[in-house]
């Protein structure tokens, strides 16, 4: 008291602005970081709480039913038997189609869009179509599957069946609703996911590292596959793994493309189904005993994409601190 | 005599040649990476136009004032309560995330960027922006369906707000980094206290941008079905924020499979408003964020 008494007889308000903080102002301060504070491990409490509270509820089916669940491929709720194979696989799959066909895609735009091929406003025209493919909802995407590209596929796919029925891929015939259409639209749905990572990363490759290989005599593609591309590899497989996540945790397109029916098979042309859709599809009507087993599975697709999440994550960051040093 | 030359030295031949193979190969590669550029652009034309052949006819003044059609009534109906509840539930959403993604941004670009609890913040918001949707749905569920006993707009809230936050935290955290430092320094020098600094300085020059997250992960959670597929599922009434509450997302999903000519037709007209809205939104957070770069 007697210190701030002192500072008002040296400094006068009225001629000065100069002022220390006064006691309002530090504890707003105070107050004020610490709530930044707060929220910050809020983020980090909120994932937590995501994935314990989704672990807790599906505890009890786990020990009712154990790990053999996640292999087997019985779906009787009356009887209480419960089998995920089917989804964990149909899941797998369709992402790895997509990702293939997205992944070449979003990568050859990617080079297309960064190697001075256009001018630069057709460049830039073209990255915004790019990103907003990613704009569209997925459940827009899932009505024009349903009514346009479902109908386009259809004769193709009949083609290809009677044609090389005896090839793996192609071994069912398609009833519109399968693995065929789901993916296409997967795989239009994490293009643009791909396609900008890998921007970034061909971006990042260092100007004279192009100009030594078209010193060299090099042509145009010889510098981008032996030169640019394995400089951005690291990148651009982060790119490719954030894509897989997408595809794996994606729903709605899904749900309403590939038939829901719980085969597998190796065939494109096969209806299947993946544990995003069994959850949509089942959650709604499902009884205390059945919300268990979704949950296990809702847990199941948890840790699969928090894996691959985190590890295009560690990738993506590992790589830019490599080029840091470059 | 030059010819002599060239044979001591045996210097290649360094004319372009065009039929070389590895000159064709070059060419067959652009040709088949134009190729690819063009067909990744058939997807979006082909959505755009077959929303406005389909959709466009139901465009009128009934389709935003009237309720859904009941069961199978031929003709007529809106979509009123969809698009109600749709703002509705992404305004609480917006509610919830923007002072939560914000304060936390402030800390893990300002306060404490080197702190321990940052990286593990930053890596958690990573992380939850890769959550597939309807895990939020599912959680969601499990936190405010099941403790509330039923279905309500506040639980699609909710979930749409767990998606929402990590678009906002890491555009908010990217935004206040490129704050000039020399800003902040002027700030300090005039004797502001760190949050004086921030409130007063920093915020206010970083505002475009984290309003461009903002839009951009509204615009994102107006177009999500499945968290909200069994947290506020889906009615054929008005806006009732305690009972189950229509959106739009789920009113396409609900009625894509419709035997009902009419309801289709809504289903159309519903997605041609959902990718007006979500386009409209991506343009004005490009036109912010352009804005402020000049």
């Amino acid at each position: 008291m007697a210190a701030e008494n002192r500072e008002e007889g040296i400094l006068n308000h009225k001629e000065t602005l100069a002022a220390p903080p006064t006691t309002v102002d530090k504890t707003f301060d105070k107050c004020f970081r610490t709530l930044t504070l707060v929220f910050t491990w809020a983020t980090v409490l909120l994932l937590a709480f995501i994935v314990f509270r989704i672990g807790g509820q599906a505890l009890p089916a786990l020990k009712e039913h154990g790990l053999s669940l996640l292999f087997s491929s019985d779906w009787d709720a009356n009887n209480n038997r419960f089998g995920f194979w089917p989804q964990i696989w149909g899941t797998l799959y369709s992402s790895f189609l997509a990702l293939v066909l997205g992944g070449f895609f979003g990568i050859t735009i990617a080079i297309f869009l960064t190697q001075d091929f256009l001018p630069h406003k057709l460049e830039v025209i073209l990255k915004n179509i790019v990103e907003l493919l990613a704009a569209i909802p997925s459940v827009v995407y899932g009505l024009w599957g349903i009514y346009v590209l479902i109908p386009i596929l259809q004769p193709v796919a009949d083609k290809l069946h009677s044609s090389f029925g005896w090839f793996p891929l192609f071994s069912t015939s398609f009833s519109g609703f399968g693995m065929f259409s789901a993916a296409l639209v997967l795989s239009i749905m994490i293009l643009p996911t791909i396609a900008a990572i890998s921007q970034d990363a061909l971006r990042a490759v260092p100007y004279k590292t192009k100009e030594a290989a078209f010193g060299m005599g090099a042509t145009r593609w010889e510098a981008i596959l032996r030169v640019i591309l394995p400089t951005a590899s690291g990148g651009i497989s982060g790119a490719l793994v954030l894509g897989l996540g997408r595809a794996l945790g994606e729903t709605m397109a899904l749900a309403m493309l590939v038939g829901n029916s719980a085969t597998v098979s190796l065939s494109i042309f096969s209806p299947a189904t993946t544990l995003a859709a069994l959850l949509a599809l089942n959650f709604p009507e499902a009884d205390l005993n059945q919300t268990g087993v979704l949950m296990y599975a809702a847990c199941t697709l948890l840790l699969i994409t928090l894996v691959v999440n985190m590890l295009g994550t560690l990738i993506i960051s590992a790589t830019s601190m490599k080029g840091d040093e470059r | 005599m030059n010819e002599t030359k060239n044979d001591l030295l045996q210097l290649p031949n360094l004319e372009r040649q065009p039929f070389e193979p590895r000159a064709l190969k070059s060419i067959l590669l652009s040709s088949i990476t134009v190729i690819c550029a063009i067909l990744a652009c058939v997807p979006l034309f082909s959505v755009l136009v077959m929303l406005i052949y389909r959709g466009g006819s139901r465009i009128n003044f009934e389709l935003f004032t009237d309720l859904p059609p009941i069961a199978f009534q031929p003709v007529g109906g809106g979509i009123s309560n969809a698009i109600i509840g749709t703002l509705f539930m992404v305004g609480i959403a917006a509610l919830i995330t923007v002072p939560f993604g914000v304060l936390a941004a402030i800390y893990l670009a300002e306060l404490g960027p080197h702190s321990k609890i940052a990286a593990v913040a930053r890596f958690s918001a990573k992380t939850m922006s890769g959550l597939p949707s309807i895990i939020a749905g599912v959680f969601a569920y499990a936190i405010m369906v099941i403790t509330m006993g039923g279905y309500s707009a506040w639980a699609g809230g909710v979930a749409l707000a767990i998606l929402m936050l990590p678009t906002i935290l890491l555009t908010a955290e990217e935004t206040i980094k490129m704050v000039p430092k020399r800003m902040k320094e002027a700030a300090f020098g005039m004797g502001c206290t760190p949050s004086q600094s921030m409130t007063k300085v920093i915020l206010p020059v970083a505002l475009p941008g984290i309003i461009t997250g903002v839009v951009l992960a509204v615009a994102r959670a107006a177009g999500e079905t499945a968290p909200l597929l069994f947290t506020a599922i889906f009615s054929e009434y008005a806006l009732e924020p305690n009972d189950p509450t229509a959106s739009l997302a789920v009113l396409i999903y609900n009625y894509s499979n419709s035997t009902s000519e009419n309801q289709l037709e809504l289903a159309w007209a519903a997605s041609l408003v959902l990718v007006v809205l979500v386009f409209i939104l991506n343009m004005v957070s490009r036109w912010i964020g352009s804005r402020t770069r000049n």
